[in-house]
This record gives structure tokens, C-alpha cells and sequence, in this order.
């Protein structure tokens, strides 16, 4: 395992644009505080929120892995890049024909794709863990260790993500492509659900659209802006309810986990059977 | 003799294209092979399957008596196909880095075999910056890390220029005189028959011969010769003469077949003796390229 990963990161660590992407990324992540509170202070937004208690824990666990995935993308082009440039350049046929196996391949690219989606896990849960400390009403420790579910859903979304960049890269063997036929799958989950939900008026839809691919990544943290209490109260005060369950669903885990095989398998399978 | 590949029965079919027909081989250790073909005949499509880049359709084959899987076996192989593949943004020596990695060897043969192709020099210089000649020689260091078993070339010289077609060929020379098995893949005759003592010929990827590249060529050859009068004459005076064939005509030139060695000073003195001056006289031997057109015609 430690051969195949530093293989991937040999070829990754002298590639350049991987390299500003990918600082750029960590820059983002950890300076996640920094913009989550400049932006709540100044913003247009009548009330305070950082008095509102924006960064109280457990909530902040929430609020920022759900800020911190959308960061992911950056990371999503060094992913995608990764696979599909082994095409352009054939150095994947070098790489078989040094004495790779397809399996060791994939498993290469496999890893760090875990690499990159735990060292950002820590990455978010550090930053967290300080901005919560400095800014958060409540610091004791139960309150602090409250929902931390939401690091295991950052993380399985970020690999689920990225596995789903692996496989798509194979598939397209082009990045622009690739990236491309990413926001086309959105695009054609988002009519989707749309349809069922607004034309078909199937009742319970989310009982079918949950097992899609990308709405099955993205409710595994759910939007926290109407989980707030400020929001939650104004939202009372027109007489609205607003029911939702924001919690962390082992179901939802279940789905996205079932993804990830099949997205890697789905990668060792077309490069076993294409020939190069 | 120590097998290092055996092929038994390999088959591939790409759509209705019959790219490899039922091809069986055997290549022993310390042999220099060549696989001669004209374009298409399966070549690469024979070095692919060898090398785990392509499914075969049917068949098998072994490496090293089948003792390891093919991509074990494959980090004691050297191989350069077609045109070199490498990391364009990488240097030189990160690239052999990564070859290192991946066969699972030390990096301190990096600059032997670097000085041994003539590029310590530019070592530091990214691989995109390299021309042609330069990317091959690089494939070759590459393909020698590992102080290969076998090295294996598919069409090495295409596409350089006479310069750097000249560098490759010294630089096969040297390495098959080191005793490293070879197997190079080319349409170039002369240059299998310069480099080879073993052939296998291919046409639309059906075997046509395997066996000896001397063997291949070996016959009596035949003389050439020119006269001045009566072509009949001189027909029927030389099929007289113990040793010949056949006769037959080409433009102005007269082609004796023999069936033994003979002597030419003899039989210009039978022909003088006769009555026949000749203007012309040359013993040759078939080339491998006469041969070949004879076998895939």
C-alpha cells in the first residue's frame, strides 16, 4: 500500500498545476474561519450572527463540514486530471508495461484519493475545533464531542466525491471532458428530482431520489442554515414549520458507501476490459 | 536452455479484424529474436499481449516457465513500444524515479544508464523539451533500470532521423552483446538480419516461418551473369554445367540457380572453353528481404 501511494504522489508532487490546486485548496480550508466569520459580520444579514451563536458547538461541527465540502471540487480537478492525463500522455500503457498491475493502478489512485479526503478531515476538524473554542458560548467537553458524526460524513462524501472523479476520468480519458460530464450528471439528477417532485407529483420522491449518486452525497450533511435557531424563529414568526431532521442518517452512509464500490469497481472494470 | 517466454496458441480479435492468428512460440535466454512483418501484421498487437496492455481473445502464454504473474514478471522485462511514454512535466530523472517505484528497485542506476544513452547531461531537463531521438534514447535507459532479462523493442528506430537511427542500433548492439536477450519487433529487414539470430515471420498474424535468421537465408544462391550472342545458346551450354539449376532471364542479365557450391572461376573457364565471353559475372546470395517477399507473397 505505501509502494502505490507514493507512486501517485511521485507523479502528483512534480505536476505543477496539481500543486497550486492543491495548496490552494489546504489555503481555503484552514482560512475557513477566518472567511465564515469576516463574511457573517459584514454581510447584509440583519442580524449577528456570531452573538446568534453561528459558531456554538455541536452546531459549528455542522456548519463547517457542510461549507467545507464545497471546497471539494478544487481537489475534484487534481483527481480528475490524475486519472485522465495517464490517457493523454499513455503513460498508463508505461506504467502496465513497467510491471503495474490494472489493479495496483486503480488501488494507487484509490489511496490517495483517502489520503486527500482524511488529511482535509483533519484539517476542517482542527480548524473547527479553534474557531469553536474561541467563539462558541458552550466549551465543555460532552457539548464539544456532540455530533461529530458529521467529520465520518465529511469524509465519506469527499471519497465518495472523488471516487466518483476516478471513475468518470477512466471513463472519459479527458479532464475537460470529465469535469464536464460531472456537472452533466448534476444537471440531469437536478431535472430528475425535479420532475418527480413537481410533474409526476410522486409523493415520498426523496424515498427514490435519495439513492441517486450525488443527492445521496449531499444528504449526507444536510444544508444547516434552516437548522439555525434565528432562522428557524423568523421562519415561525410568518408561520411556517419547518420539520426536518438534520441529523447524520446511517442509510445515508449506507447509500454513499455503496457508491464508492461501485465507482472503483466500476474503474478496475473498464480498465480491465479496454485494451490499450 | 532457460525459457524466458513461451506463447501457446494466442489469439486476438479486434471486431472482425484478425489480428493474431493462433500464434505459438517459444523465446529461449541469451537469443536475439526478431518478429518481421509488414505493417499490420500483428506485431504489436503480439508485444501487447506479451505485455499486459492487451486482453488476448483465447490463448496463453508464460513468462519464465509460469512461475509469477504477468506483472511480476513484467518488473524483470525492459520494454520500449511503439514511441516513448512518459510524464511530460516530469524531468528525465523523475521519471526514471517513477520507473524505480513501480519495479520495485533502488534509484542508484539512474545515472549509468542515463550516461550510457548520452543524456547525464541533460538529466534535470523536462521530458517535453526532448526531441524525438532523445525521447527514445530515454525509453531505452528506462528500459534497462532493472538490468532487464529481456529486453523487448517494437519498432525502435521509427520515425528518427539516420543519425538517430544509428545511435539506437549502436546502442542494441552493445546491450545484446552484454548476452541480454532480445526481442525486436520490425518491418526493417536489414535491420533484423543485422541484429537477429532467430526470426519469426508474421503475415496478417498467422506464423510463416520461425527458426534461424542464416538458416532463412541459406541456399547456393546463384549467379549473375552477362553475354554477348545467342541467349539459347548460353541457356543450354550453362544447364550443362554440374551445379545449375535453373535459368532465368532478367532484363539483360541471366540468373543461374545452383543446386551446388561451385567455383565462378570455373565455370568462366567452362563458358570461354565453349565459345562464350561474359561481360558479367557474380555469385550472390539471397537476401532476408528476398526471402521475405518469397514467404509473404
Amino acid at each position: 500500500m505505501w509502494r502505490l501511494l507514493q507512486i501517485e504522489l511521485h507523479k502528483i508532487r512534480h505536476h505543477r498545476g496539481s500543486k497550486f490546486l492543491i495548496i490552494s485548496y489546504f489555503f481555503l480550508l484552514t482560512s475557513l474561519a477566518l472567511i465564515a466569520s469576516i463574511k457573517f459580520d459584514i454581510g447584509p444579514i440583519k442580524f449577528h450572527l456570531a452573538e446568534q451563536g453561528i459558531f456554538n458547538f455541536p452546531y459549528i461541527w455542522h456548519l463547517n463540514t457542510f461549507l467545507a465540502s464545497i471546497l471539494k471540487i478544487f481537489l475534484m480537478l487534481v483527481i480528475v486530471s490524475m486519472m485522465s492525463n495517464e490517457y493523454s500522455n499513455n503513460t498508463l500503457k508505461q506504467n502496465l508495461i513497467d510491471g503495474l498491475s490494472k489493479k495496483e493502478f486503480v488501488l494507487s489512485k484509490f489511496y490517495t484519493v483517502i489520503l486527500f479526503a482524511l488529511i482535509s478531515t483533519i484539517f476542517v476538524a482542527i480548524t473547527t475545533f479553534i474557531l469553536g473554542m474561541i467563539y462558541s458560548d458552550y466549551t465543555e467537553w460532552p457539548i464539544i464531542f456532540t455530533d461529530l458524526e458529521y467529520l465520518i460524513s465529511y469524509f465519506i462524501k469527499l471519497v465518495a466525491f472523488f471516487s466518483f472523479g476516478l471513475f468518470l476520468g477512466v471513463l472519459v480519458k479527458r479532464s475537460a471532458f470529465a469535469i464536464g460530464a460531472l456537472f452533466l450528471w448534476f444537471i440531469i439528477e437536478s431535472i430528475f428530482i425535479g420532475l418527480m417532485r413537481w410533474n409526476w407529483k410522486i409523493e415520498n420522491y426523496d424515498h427514490y431520489t435519495q439513492f441517486l449518486p450525488l443527492n445521496a452525497m449531499s444528504n449526507l450533511i444536510k444544508e444547516p442554515f434552516t437548522r439555525f435557531n434565528a432562522v428557524k424563529s423568523v421562519a415561525q414568526q410568518i408561520g411556517e414549520t419547518i420539520q426536518k431532521d438534520f441529523s447524520v442518517q446511517f442509510t445515508d452512509i449506507l447509500i454513499v458507501i455503496f457508491w464508492i464500490i461501485l465507482f472503483t469497481y466500476s474503474t478496475y472494470y473498464i480498465l480491465m476490459k479496454r485494451d490499450l | 536452455m532457460e525459457t524466458i517466454i513461451q506463447l501457446f496458441n494466442l489469439d486476438k480479435k479486434y471486431g472482425a479484424v484478425h489480428a493474431v492468428d493462433n500464434l505459438s512460440f517459444t523465446i529461449q535466454k541469451g537469443t536475439v529474436y526478431g518478429i518481421l512483418g509488414p505493417n499490420g501484421s500483428g506485431k504489436s498487437t503480439t508485444l501487447g499481449m506479451l505485455l499486459n496492455v492487451v486482453n488476448p481473445t483465447s490463448g496463453t502464454f508464460n513468462w519464465f516457465d509460469g512461475q509469477m504473474s504477468t506483472h511480476d514478471a513484467l518488473k524483470r522485462v525492459g520494454a520500449i513500444i511503439e514511441r516513448p511514454n512518459f510524464y511530460p512535466y516530469m524531468s528525465a530523472a523523475q521519471n526514471l524515479e517513477l520507473v524505480c517505484k513501480i519495479k520495485g528497485i533502488t534509484t542508484d542506476k539512474i545515472n549509468e544508464k542515463l550516461e550510457l544513452v548520452n543524456l547525464l547531461e541533460r538529466r534535470n531537463d523536462k521530458f517535453r523539451t526532448y526531441s524525438l531521438g532523445m525521447k527514445q534514447r530515454l525509453a531505452i535507459a528506462s528500459a534497462l533500470l532493472n538490468d532487464p532479462e529481456i529486453l523487448i523493442l517494437d519498432e525502435p528506430t521509427n520515425g528518427l532521423d539516420p543519425k538517430g537511427i544509428q545511435e539506437i542500433r549502436h546502442i542494441i548492439k552493445y546491450i545484446s552483446q552484454q548476452g541480454t536477450t532480445i526481442l525486436l519487433a520490425s518491418h526493417l529487414l536489414d535491420e533484423v538480419e543485422k541484429v537477429c539470430s532467430h526470426v519469426v515471420i508474421l503475415q496478417k498474424g498467422k506464423k510463416l516461418y520461425e527458426g534461424r535468421t542464416d538458416l532463412m537465408t541459406q541456399s547456393h544462391g546463384f549467379v549473375e551473369l552477362k553475354a554477348e550472342g545467342d541467349v539459347e545458346k548460353l541457356t543450354s551450354i550453362l544447364l550443362n554445367f554440374k551445379g545449375i539449376e535453373k535459368i532465368e532471364k532478367e532484363n539483360e542479365m541471366i540468373l543461374a540457380y545452383l543446386n551446388l557450391d561451385i567455383n565462378t572461376g570455373q565455370l568462366n573457364q567452362y563458358l570461354f572453353e565453349n565459345g562464350i565471353v561474359v561481360s558479367h559475372l557474380k555469385m550472390s546470395k539471397p537476401s532476408l528481404e528476398q526471402r521475405f517477399l518469397v514467404l509473404t507473397e
